[in-house]
């Protein structure tokens, strides 16, 4: 009897999580099929009511939009950069606080543990100034570099906590057959740290994907303008009579790339974010 | 092999020095290794949030940069002693707080659902994955349009609620609203923090209280939950400082509207709508120590427990 319990409590919780996590996307997509002309007239209903299923007409009018292909151009491109550059200099931060013993790490810690709690509209104004000043307002750069500085924590985090993983008596053998500290790593450790190194990339790149904050004050045109900041300048001011259709209809074009991650990398973005965080 | 045998004298013989020159070779590495990875996180924070402790001592208007003038802590009286800086920073704590508590628990059950599964590992850690990486600007719409009057869906589920019910017209639905798009993204995170403890929970000690006669929710309060306590705070610690600087939510489902703005939302429409880059730097500055003293508190607050913790063990 207490067997068939905890089994259907199990079961229970299991439809929980899903409807949990699946029913708003399906709503989301629900919601980009209802038709144009309805949702100005009001088209209640977790699905479009008869006659006002739109098919791929707002995906359509979606894709034909230039400020959104070019937003979602500058989002992959914004994204990959920073999180390539992130992650190169994450990976030699985490190796050295792994493995070597230094003055300063640390602080090194700290300056991350830091970085990673702050609040990020607080430089908003300071960053606004200094951007125009220097000419890196509503470009590429400008957003790269403040990804750059928001994703190293995390990204040191995670590979710290998967290099205190890696076999180094590999290293140190490397060391007694003549390598330097340098070639040890290059040749050993890279090759065994990929994994780790792939995963912390996963994270940057969602954390990339999402800003916003950034998106929104530090470019002023299409020039730069991410994914979530084109979604939320879609059409004027008024919050409060949308196109939905067409949002939702970009906003689903906008979730892709996070889903296609999810399914292939599920496993390794799940041992990514635990990894660090139990040992910290 | 051959080679690290003949090394062996001569490393012997002159040990110490070469230890320290070892060690100095590494403390050079290490600072080199390093170096990029802190110059570039200290460029984008701490230089700037230097200027905005400067700017702020100054009345200086985006539209008149040459009319700057300086103005001592007047910005930051001006901001303390007006209501709507209180209003937002009790906005911002009441979100902060109902968040993390609901998140807590949803995100515990999903964990213990996780952990006790045996069957669709892979469709339950895939699902909770989307909420996680979702856009929030996605999910504010989502569930902006979902609560809407017009074309949303939830009014209908709900009964005894009138269909075309305005939720976003009154403070108190507005933010419930926004409080459930931001439990929805975030409670994936929670609950993976919380798998990872539950997973340190040992089993061997689970059972013995099982054999002793312990009910389901004596072993849940007196055994797993003490025993993944450092996992716990970990996450209360992360998503309380996350949910403290909540704003893309807000932008995006009531551009601050009844009285739903948070404190972060505030400075940003002070210097970017209202180009007032004086009051908001002083308004950064506030923004950014009540961020450190939510996060001294918690941590004091967790210190505390662990001492008596570990007293009690």
């Amino acid at each position: 009897m207490k067997g068939f319990w905890q089994k259907a409590g199990t079961v229970v919780g299991v439809v929980f999580v899903l409807l949990w996590c699946l029913l708003p996307v399906a709503w989301i997509i629900s919601l980009s099929f209802k038709s144009e002309e309805s949702i100005t007239n009001g088209n209640p209903g977790f699905f479009p009511s008869e006659g006002t299923f739109a098919g791929w007409d707002n995906y359509q009018a979606v894709w034909d939009n230039d400020q959104f292909r070019r937003a979602i151009f500058n989002s992959i491109g914004i994204s990959l950069i920073a999180t390539v550059l992130s992650v190169m200099l994450a990976t030699l931060a985490a190796y050295a606080i792994a493995r070597l013993e230094f003055k300063g790490k640390k602080a090194v810690l700290s300056v991350a543990l830091g970085i990673s709690m702050f609040p990020v509209v607080s430089l908003v104004g300071p960053l606004f100034d200094m951007w125009r000043t220097l000419g890196l307002y509503d470009t590429w750069p400008g957003l790269i570099i403040p990804y750059m500085s928001f994703t190293l924590p995390l990204a040191i985090w995670t590979l710290t906590a998967f290099f205190r993983e890696i076999p180094w008596e590999m290293e140190q053998a490397a060391q007694v057959d003549g390598a330097t500290s340098w070639q040890a790593f290059r040749k050993v450790i890279v090759p065994l740290a990929a994994p780790g190194v792939f995963t912390a990339a996963i994270l940057t790149f969602f954390f990339a994907w999402n800003d916003f904050v950034f998106g929104i004050s530090l470019t002023s045109t299409e020039a730069a303008r991410p994914i979530p900041a084109s979604l939320s300048f879609f059409v004027g001011a008024d919050p409060f009579n949308r196109p939905a259709s067409l949002l939702a209809a970009g906003a689903v074009v906008a979730t892709v790339p996070i889903i296609i991650i999810v399914l292939l990398f599920q496993r390794k973005i799940v041992a990514g974010l635990t990894s660090g965080a139990v040992k910290g | 092999m051959t080679s690290a045998a003949l090394d062996e004298p001569t490393g012997k013989r002159s040990g110490k020095a070469a230890a320290s020159d070892r060690a100095k070779a590494e403390n050079s590495l290490g600072r080199k290794l390093v170096a990029p990875a802190v110059i570039v996180m200290l460029f984008v924070t701490a230089f700037p949030i230097a200027r905005a402790l400067y700017l702020s001592l100054f009345d200086y208007w985006l539209t008149a940069p040459d009319d700057r003038e300086f103005t001592g802590l007047d910005n930051y009286v001006t901001a303390l002693t007006d209501p709507l800086f209180w209003t937002s920073t009790g906005v911002t704590v009441l979100i902060m707080v109902i968040t993390v508590a609901v998140e807590l628990v949803i995100g515990f059950a999903f964990a213990m659902v996780m952990h006790r599964l045996i069957f669709a590992r892979g469709i339950v850690r895939t699902s909770i994955l989307i909420p996680y990486g979702i856009i929030t600007v996605v999910s504010g719409f989502t569930w902006q349009f979902a609560f809407s009057g017009t074309n949303g869906f939830i009014n209908g589920w709900i009964p005894g609620l009138d269909d075309t019910y305005n939720w976003f017209a009154e403070t108190t639905p507005a933010l419930v609203a926004i409080m459930v798009s931001e439990i929805w993204k975030t409670t994936p995170f929670m609950s993976l923090l919380l798998l990872a403890g539950l997973a340190q929970v040992s089993e061997d000690m689970l059972e013995a209280a099982k054999v002793d006669g312990a009910t389901w929710w004596q072993r849940l309060f007196k055994v797993i939950l003490p025993n993944m306590r450092a996992a716990i705070m970990v996450a209360v610690l992360f998503r309380a400082l996350d949910a403290y600087r909540i704003f893309d939510n807000i932008f995006v489902m009531t551009a601050g509207a009844q009285n739903t703005e948070s404190i972060s939302f505030l400075t940003y429409r002070q210097v970017i709508e209202q180009f007032s880059l004086g009051m908001g730097s002083a308004l950064s500055v506030l923004l950014f120590l009540s961020v450190l003293l939510v996060a001294v508190v918690l941590v004091k607050a967790f210190r505390v427990d662990l001492a008596q913790a570990r007293q009690e063990g």
